[in-house]
C-alpha cells in the first residue's frame, strides 16, 4: 500500500486504535485493476461499514423509541374516553361486556398474585440450589446438573401451561377440592418452575463472585461452613441475589401463555390462589385472539394495559440492573 | 467443667445445623432435576401414542384422530428461517459496533443499558408494537412476515448481548496484531475477530433462535391464525406456528386434544433439543480449537 503512494496522490489519515495512525492513498484513477482499486476506495468503503454498523446498533434505540411511541400514542387516545382515575383506581375489570368498567386493579392484582406466588415457590428451591451448587457441590455434580437446568430454561412457556392444565391442576384439585380448573396456583407453581432456572444461575454466579479470601478468613476463625455460607457468603452477594430476584420477578410478571392457559380468564381482585383469575398478559392474549375492531376503546385498552405491563417489569429491570452494577465496583 | 459442656454442645448444635443446612440445599437441588424429569416423563406419557408420521404429515382438523402439525411445522420453519435472516446480521451487527467501533462514550454506555433493558422487556410487548407498526402501519397484514420481523424484535437484544460476549472473549492481542501488519479496522475485524469469535456467535444464535421458535405470546397479538389448512408459500401468507397449534389443542377440554398437543409439544421439544445439540457440538468442536 505504501509503496503505491506518488504525489498526486491525496493522503487521508485514518484512525486505528488509541494509537496507530496510517496513512492511506486516496485515488482518484478507477482504471486501476483488482486490489488496487479496493485499496483506492477503501476509506469509503470503511467509512461505508462503519456507519452501516452503527445503524445496526442504533436500531436498538430505535425499537425502545418505538415501544414507548406506540404504546404511548394509543394508550393517550385511550385516556381520552376513560379517565386515568378511572383507570387505576377502578375495582372492576370488563370492557369486552356491557356495561363496560376499566379499573385495572383486577388485572394488577392477577399479576401480582402470579408473581408472589411463583417468587414463593422458585425463591427458596432456587436460593437453595444456588447455594448448593456454589458452595458444596462437586465439579462432576455440576457439571450433570447445570445442563439439566439449561434444558428447564429452554423449554417454551407454552409447554408449561399444557402442564398446568393437564399435570398440575388436577393434583391442586384432588389436594383442594374447592379449586376451579382455572386456578392461579397452578399457575403459580409453573411459573414458578419457569423463573427457576433464571434464579439459579444468576444467584450463583454472584455467589462464585464472593472472594475466596473472605470464606477463608471465616474459616480461620473457626466458622463451620454453615455458618461461612450464612453469615459471610450470603450477606456478601446479598444484593446480587435480591437482584437475581427482581429479574425473576420481573420474567414472571411478563410470562404469558402459561398464565394464559392455567389462570383462567376472570379478572377479579382476590388473593386466594385456588380461584381463576386473569393477567394483564392473558387479557392481551384475550383480546388479540378475538376479532375486536381497529380504533375502538376495547382495541386501545390492550395498549394501555401493555404500557403498564411495560412500566412494571421495566423498573423492576432498571432496579435490578443498578443493583448489578453497583456490585460489580464492590470488588475491584 | 460447665463452660466445656458449653463448648461441646454449641459444636454439636453447630454440626447438626449445619447438616441440616446441607441436606436443605442438596433437597432444593435434586427437586429441581426430579422436576424437569417429572415434566418430561408426564409428556412423554401423554403424547407418545399420538406421535406418528400421519400426525407430522397431517393439516389440522376438528377431529384429534386426523389432526396433525404439517401447516404448524412449515409456519415455524418460515419464521425461524427470516427471523434468522433479519436478526442475525443486525444482531452481529450492532455487537461488532458496539465491541468494536465505538469509542467507549456515554452514547455508547447508553446503548448497552438500553439493550440490556430491551433484553427484560416481555415478549408480548413486542407483539403490540409488530402490531401496531407491521401489521398496521407498514400493512403487512397478519403474514408471515409480520410475524418474523416481529420475532427479530425479541430476540435481537439476545443476539446482541450473546455476539459482545464472543467478542469480548477474543484477546486485544489479535487485534494489536493485526493493526501492527497495517490491516484496517474493517479488515481486522473481518479476517481476524470474527472467525475467532465465531464458535461463541454461533452458540448465541442457536440459542436465540430456538428461543424465538418457542414463542407463541407475540405470534398470537401479531394475529397467527389457528387454523390453517395449508403450506404457506410466499411472506405474505397467513400463518401458524408450533407453539401456536400447541396453545390452541391445549386450550380445548375435550381430553383427546391434550394428547395430541402432547404430541405436538414433543416434536417441538426434539427440534428445540437438536439446536441446542448443535449449539454444544459447535462450542466444544471449534471453541476448542483456538487458543490463545
Amino acid at each position: 500500500m505504501i509503496e503505491e503512494r506518488s504525489d498526486e496522490e491525496q493522503s487521508v489519515e485514518m484512525e486505528l486504535g488509541e494509537a496507530a495512525v496510517i496513512k492511506l492513498p486516496r485515488s482518484t484513477s478507477l482504471e486501476r485493476a483488482g486490489g488496487g482499486l479496493m485499496v483506492s476506495l477503501r476509506p469509503y468503503y470503511e467509512g461505508l461499514i462503519h456507519f452501516a454498523l452503527f445503524l445496526c446498533a442504533s436500531i436498538s434505540v430505535v425499537v425502545t423509541v418505538g415501544i414507548v411511541i406506540v404504546l404511548l400514542y394509543e394508550s393517550v387516545q385511550f385516556f381520552f374516553d376513560v379517565s386515568l382515575i378511572e383507570f387505576l383506581t377502578g375495582t372492576r375489570w370488563t370492557p369486552l361486556l356491557k356495561p363496560q368498567h376499566f379499573g385495572i386493579l383486577p388485572l394488577m392484582c392477577g399479576t401480582m398474585l402470579i408473581a408472589g406466588g411463583s417468587a414463593f415457590v422458585a425463591v427458596p428451591i432456587g436460593l437453595g440450589t444456588a447455594i448448593y451448587l456454589s458452595e458444596y457441590a462437586s465439579p462432576r455434580f455440576r457439571d450433570i446438573v447445570k445442563p439439566m437446568l439449561e434444558i428447564l430454561a429452554g423449554i417454551p412457556s407454552v409447554v408449561y401451561g399444557y402442564l398446568a392444565i393437564v399435570f398440575v391442576s388436577p393434583i391442586i384439585r384432588y389436594v383442594f377440592p374447592s379449586a376451579g380448573v382455572f386456578n392461579a396456583a397452578s399457575a403459580c407453581i409453573v411459573v414458578g418452575i419457569m423463573i427457576l432456572p433464571m434464579i439459579i444461575s444468576l444467584s450463583e454466579d454472584i455467589l462464585q463472585s464472593v472472594p475466596l479470601s473472605l470464606r477463608g478468613a471465616a474459616f480461620a476463625l473457626g466458622a463451620n461452613k454453615f455458618e461461612v455460607t450464612v453469615r459471610v457468603v450470603v450477606p456478601a452477594a446479598l444484593s446480587g441475589i435480591i437482584a437475581s430476584f427482581l429479574l425473576a420477578i420481573s420474567r414472571a410478571i411478563g410470562e404469558t401463555m402459561a398464565v394464559t392457559l392455567a389462570a383462567g380468564a376472570t379478572p377479579k381482585l382476590t388473593l386466594n390462589p385456588l380461584e381463576s383469575i386473569q393477567t394483564m398478559t392473558a387479557y392481551i392474549v384475550q383480546v388479540s385472539q378475538g376479532d375486536t375492531p381497529t380504533g375502538t376503546v376495547e382495541y386501545r385498552t390492550i395498549f394501555a394495559v401493555g404500557l403498564t405491563l411495560f412500566l412494571t417489569t421495566m423498573a423492576m429491570n432498571v432496579l435490578a440492573q443498578y443493583i448489578l452494577s453497583r456490585l460489580g465496583e464492590r470488588y475491584e | 467443667m460447665s463452660s466445656k459442656l458449653d463448648i461441646y454442645t454449641t459444636k454439636q448444635r453447630g454440626r447438626i445445623i449445619n447438616f441440616l443446612f446441607t441436606s436443605a440445599c442438596f433437597l432444593a437441588t435434586i427437586t429441581c432435576v426430579l422436576l424437569l424429569l417429572l415434566l418430561i416423563w408426564n409428556l412423554i406419557l401423554q403424547g407418545k401414542d399420538w406421535l406418528s408420521w400421519n400426525f407430522v404429515d397431517s393439516f389440522p382438523s376438528r377431529f384429534p384422530h386426523k389432526a396433525g402439525i404439517k401447516s404448524a411445522l412449515y409456519g415455524s420453519i418460515w419464521l425461524i428461517s427470516l427471523t434468522a435472516l433479519f436478526s442475525v446480521p443486525l444482531g452481529v451487527g450492532a455487537a461488532v459496533y458496539l465491541e468494536e467501533y465505538s469509542p467507549k462514550t456515554r452514547w455508547r454506555k447508553l446503548i448497552q443499558l438500553n439493550i440490556s433493558n430491551l433484553a427484560g422487556v416481555p415478549s408480548i410487548v413486542y407483539g403490540i408494537l409488530g402490531l401496531a407498526l407491521f401489521v398496521r402501519a407498514l400493512n403487512f397484514e397478519r403474514s408471515i412476515l409480520s410475524g418474523a420481523l416481529t420475532l427479530t424484535l425479541v430476540v435481537l437484544p439476545i443476539i446482541i448481548l450473546a455476539s459482545q460476549e464472543a467478542l469480548r472473549s477474543v484477546p486485544d492481542s489479535i487485534r494489536r496484531s493485526a493493526y501492527a501488519l497495517g490491516a484496517t479496522r474493517w479488515q481486522t475485524v473481518w479476517y481476524q475477530v470474527l472467525p475467532a469469535s465465531l464458535p461463541g456467535i454461533m452458540t448465541g444464535v442457536i440459542l436465540s433462535l430456538s428461543r424465538a421458535l418457542g414463542e407463541a405470546a407475540p405470534l398470537i397479538v401479531v394475529g397467527a391464525f389457528a387454523y390453517v389448512p395449508f403450506v404457506p408459500e410466499k411472506l405474505s401468507d397467513e400463518f401458524t406456528a408450533l407453539p401456536i397449534q400447541i396453545f390452541n389443542w391445549t386450550a380445548r377440554p375435550q381430553e383427546d386434544f391434550h394428547h395430541i398437543a402432547a404430541a405436538g409439544i414433543l416434536v417441538l421439544l426434539i427440534v428445540l433439543v437438536s439446536m441446542n445439540a448443535i449449539a454444544v457440538f459447535v462450542r466444544h468442536k471449534y471453541g476448542k480449537k483456538i487458543r490463545w
